[in-house]
C-alpha cells in the first residue's frame, strides 16, 4: 500500500515540475536572451486560462479552448512587448520590476472588468476523464499524465528548437552578444517580440492546463510566478535545461515534503501537533533546498552565463 | 429687495443643510475585493450596500477599503479608518487571520466592530469584548452541525483544513461532535491550489467519508480534483465549500454534497425572502452565505441606529445586543459573548430546473446553538 502511494505522490510531484516548468522555460528564456525580468509572466498564465474557460465555455470543447488560450497568451505577450517591455531592455532591473509590477495590476483589474469577480467554470475534457491503473495496483489520473506528457514534449520542442533551428541559433547568439548579433543584421526587435510571444505562449499553456484542475480566477497566476522565480535560480537563470531540473526538484520536493514530513513527525509527538507544523515545515521546504543549492552552487545548477 | 431674498435663501438653505447633516454615521468597511478571496468579499460589501440604500437612511457614510486578503494591509486601512476618517463603527472582513490582526487593536480604542463573517475561537472566550460583535457566528459552529450529522453515517472521516486560524477552529468543532474514528487529517497552506498530494493520501488511508473545509478558489481545485482523481469516497463540508459564489465553477460534482449552514435561500421566512428577491433584483445572482451575514449586518446597524445615538456608546452598545431586527436567519439572540445562538441547518447541493446550482435544506443539526467558548468569557 505505501508502495503505490508512493508512487502516485512522486507522479503528483512531477506532473507540478511539468506545469512549473512551462511556467520557468519562458520566464528563464525571457531573462537569458533580453535580460528582462517579467513580473507579469504569472498574467499571461491567468490570460490563458481564461482564454480556455471562455472559449470552452463558448464553443463546448476544451481542445479549441487550448488553441485560444495559446493564441491569446502570445497575442497579448507580443501586445505588452511592442508596446512596454521593448522600452526596458536598457532599463536597470529595478526599472523592469516596477514596470511589469504595474502590468500585474493592469491587467488582474482588467480581467476583473471584463470576467467579474467569480472564479470561471473549466472541466477537462471527456477524452481525458477518469483514471489509469498503476503497476502495483494503484490508480493515477489520467489528465495528470497527460500533463505530464505535454511536459515532456514541450521540452523536446524546445530542445530541438534552440538546438536545430535558424531561430534556435539566433535565440543562443542573442544570449551570449547582443550587440554583435545586432551588427550582423539580425533584427533583434523581432527577434525579442517572437521570443517574448514563445515565453507567453507556453505560460498560457500551463494556465489553460492546470485551469481545468483548479479554479480559473483573477489572481491565479501570482502564487505560480513565485514557484517559478525559485525554478529559474535554482536552475540557473537564462538555462532551459536548468529550468526542466529545478522544476522536476521543486515540484517533487514540494509534494513529498507535504505528504511525508507530518507522518515523519507523528513518530516523535502527538499527531495533531505534528499535522499543523509538518504542514508549516513543508510549505518552507522548497526555499530551504533553495538556499541549500545556493550555498553550493551560487549561480544555479545550470548557469548559462557562469 | 434681491440682496434681502438672496440672504434669506442662503439662511434657509444654512438651516436646512445643518438639519440635513445633523450627524452622519460613519462605518468603516475592510473587506476583501481583490485578489482569489474576492469573491467572498464583493458579495459582503454588495449585500451591505443594498441593505443601506433600501433602508433609505440617509444619515449614514460608508468607507469601503479592499484589504487584498493581506492582515498587514488590513491593520493599516483600520488604522487610517479610526484616526483619519473617525469612523464610528467598523465591519467588512472576511477571513480569520485578518480578524485577528485587526479586531483587538480596534476594539481596544473603542471603536465597535462587528464582524460578518469571522469568528475565531481566540475571540469568542476569555478575549471576548463589548466592543467585539460576531453577527455571523463562532467558526467552530458550520463544523460542529457537521460533525454530529457525520455520526448518522460515518465512523471513519478524513479531515482537512487550511492552516490557519479558522482551518483549526473548523477541525476542532468538527471533532467536538464526531464520535468515529480519524482516517487522516491534514493542514493545507492557505491558498493552495492543487491537491494532488493530499487526495493521494485520502485514497490510501481506508476512510469512509472526507470532510474538508477550504472557502473560495481552495475548495473549488479541491472538489475539481477531487472529482476527477476517481476516489468515490462521500465527501461533506461546512456550507463555506459549496457556497453560491463556489458552485457555478465547482460543477456538476457538487450535486448532492451534503454540507451546514445557519442560512440558505429556501429558509422560510419574510425577511429572507425579501433579501433573496431584492438581492437578485439588483445584481442579477443569487446570493451566498456571505452576503446574507453581511445583510444581516447591516440591517442589526440600522435597527441600533434607530433606538440609540451611536455616540452613546455604552445606549448603543445596549441596542445593539438587543439584537431587535429581521434577521434572514429566522430567530436570531446574542449570546453573554456577543456570538449568536441560532439554528444551524444541513443542507444538500441541487441542480434547479434553470440549470443553477444550489442549496435546499435537509434537516436540522441544532436548535438555539451557542458556541462553545462563552463560559469562558467573563461578560
Amino acid at each position: 500500500m505505501f508502495t503505490t502511494l508512493l508512487i502516485e505522490q512522486l507522479l503528483n510531484g512531477l506532473q507540478l515540475g511539468v506545469m512549473l516548468f512551462l511556467m520557468a522555460a519562458g520566464l528563464t528564456l525571457i531573462f537569458g536572451v533580453m535580460g528582462l525580468i517579467n513580473l507579469a509572466h504569472g498574467s499571461l498564465y491567468m490570460i490563458g486560462a481564461f482564454a480556455c474557460a471562455t472559449v470552452a465555455a463558448a464553443t463546448g470543447s476544451f481542445w479549441i479552448g487550448l488553441i485560444a488560450s495559446l493564441a491569446a497568451a502570445a497575442g497579448v505577450g507580443a501586445i505588452i512587448e511592442v508596446a512596454v517591455i521593448r522600452r526596458l531592455y536598457d532599463r536597470d532591473h529595478l526599472d523592469q520590476v516596477l514596470a511589469t509590477f504595474a502590468l500585474i495590476l493592469i491587467l488582474s483589474e482588467g480581467a476583473r472588468w471584463l470576467f467579474g469577480s467569480f472564479p470561471l467554470y473549466l472541466d477537462i475534457p471527456p477524452q481525458l476523464q477518469g483514471a489509469v491503473a498503476l503497476p502495483g495496483g494503484g490508480q493515477y489520473q489520467l489528465y495528470r499524465l497527460a500533463i505530464i506528457g505535454v511536459g515532456v514534449v514541450v521540452a523536446a520542442g524546445l530542445y530541438l528548437l534552440i538546438s536545430r533551428t535558424r531561430l534556435g541559433m539566433r535565440i543562443r547568439a542573442g544570449e551570449s552578444d547582443r550587440e554583435m548579433i545586432g551588427a550582423l543584421g539580425v533584427d533583434i526587435g523581432t527577434l525579442y517580440t517572437v521570443v517574448f510571444a514563445l515565453g507567453a505562449a507556453l505560460a498560457g499553456l500551463a494556465g489553460a492546463l492546470v485551469g481545468a484542475l483548479q479554479s480559473v480566477q483573477v489572481g491565479m497566476g501570482e502564487p505560480v510566478l513565485i514557484l517559478a522565480f525559485v525554478v529559474i535560480v535554482i536552475g540557473g537563470i537564462g538555462s532551459i535545461k536548468g529550468a526542466l531540473v529545478g522544476a522536476v526538484i521543486v515540484g517533487v520536493v514540494d509534494t513529498m515534503g507535504r505528504f511525508l514530513l507530518p507522518s515523519l513527525l507523528a513518530l516523535t509527538m502527538p499527531a495533531s501537533q505534528a499535522t499543523t507544523i509538518g504542514a508549516a515545515l513543508a510549505s518552507m521546504l522548497i526555499y530551504v533546498v533553495m538556499a541549500l543549492i545556493l550555498a553550493f552552487r551560487p549561480s544555479g545548477l545550470f548557469s548559462a552565463h557562469s | 429687495m434681491n440682496r434681502i431674498l438672496a440672504a434669506s435663501v442662503f439662511g434657509l438653505s444654512l438651516a436646512t443643510s445643518s438639519l440635513a447633516y445633523a450627524e452622519p454615521v460613519k462605518i468603516g468597511v475592510i473587506t476583501t475585493l481583490s485578489g482569489g478571496g474576492a469573491g467572498l468579499g464583493i458579495d459582503m460589501r454588495d449585500a451591505f450596500t443594498l441593505a443601506m440604500k433600501q433602508s433609505g437612511n440617509k444619515d449614514v457614510e460608508l468607507v469601503i477599503e479592499d484589504d487584498a486578503q493581506k492582515p498587514e494591509l488590513a491593520v493599516q486601512i483600520a488604522e487610517k479608518m479610526i484616526q483619519g476618517d473617525k469612523v464610528d463603527l467598523m465591519t467588512g472582513i472576511i477571513w480569520s487571520n485578518l480578524a485577528m490582526a485587526v479586531v483587538p487593536n480596534t476594539v481596544a480604542q473603542d471603536v465597535i466592530y462587528l464582524s460578518p463573517n469571522a469568528g475565531p475561537s481566540a475571540l469568542a472566550g476569555a478575549n471576548c469584548n463589548p466592543n467585539y460583535f460576531n453577527v455571523a457566528y463562532q467558526n467552530d459552529n458550520f463544523h460542529e452541525a457537521m460533525g454530529q450529522y457525520a455520526n448518522k453515517d460515518y465512523k471513519n472521516a478524513f479531515i482537512l483544513a487550511p492552516n490557519y486560524p479558522a482551518g483549526k477552529d473548523a477541525l476542532t468543532g468538527f471533532k467536538r461532535y464526531y464520535k468515529g474514528a480519524l482516517a487522516g487529517e491534514i493542514y493545507t497552506q492557505v491558498g493552495q491550489t492543487d491537491y494532488a498530494a493530499e487526495i493521494a493520501q485520502i485514497r490510501a488511508s481506508g476512510a469512509d467519508s472526507v470532510y474538508f473545509f477550504l472557502p473560495g478558489g481552495m475548495g473549488i481545485a479541491f472538489m475539481k480534483q477531487y472529482a476527477q482523481s476517481g476516489v468515490g469516497i462521500p465527501v461533506t463540508g461546512p456550507g463555506f465549500s459549496f457556497s453560491q459564489d463556489v458552485l457555478p465553477a465547482i460543477g456538476d460534482a457538487a450535486i448532492g454534497v451534503k454540507n451546514s449552514a445557519t442560512w440558505s435561500k429556501d429558509l422560510d421566512n419574510e425577511a429572507n425572502k425579501k433579501f433573496v428577491d431584492a438581492f437578485k433584483a439588483e445584481y442579477k445572482r443569487l446570493p451566498s452565505i456571505y452576503a446574507a451575514q453581511s445583510w444581516d449586518t447591516a440591517n442589526l446597524i440600522l435597527a441600533a441606529l434607530s433606538k440609540a445615538d451611536v455616540k452613546d456608546k455604552d445606549a448603543f452598545r445596549a441596542a445593539l445586543k438587543a439584537a431587535d431586527f429581521k434577521s434572514v436567519r429566522g430567530e436570531f439572540a446574542f449570546n453573554n459573548n456577543n456570538h449568536p445562538i441560532q439554528n444551524v441547518y444541513i443542507r444538500e447541493v441541487v441542480k434547479e430546473d434553470d440549470g443553477v446550482l444550489t442549496n435546499k435544506i435537509i434537516a436540522t443539526a441544532f436548535e438555539h446553538h451557542k458556541d462553545a467558548y462563552a463560559e469562558k468569557c467573563a461578560m
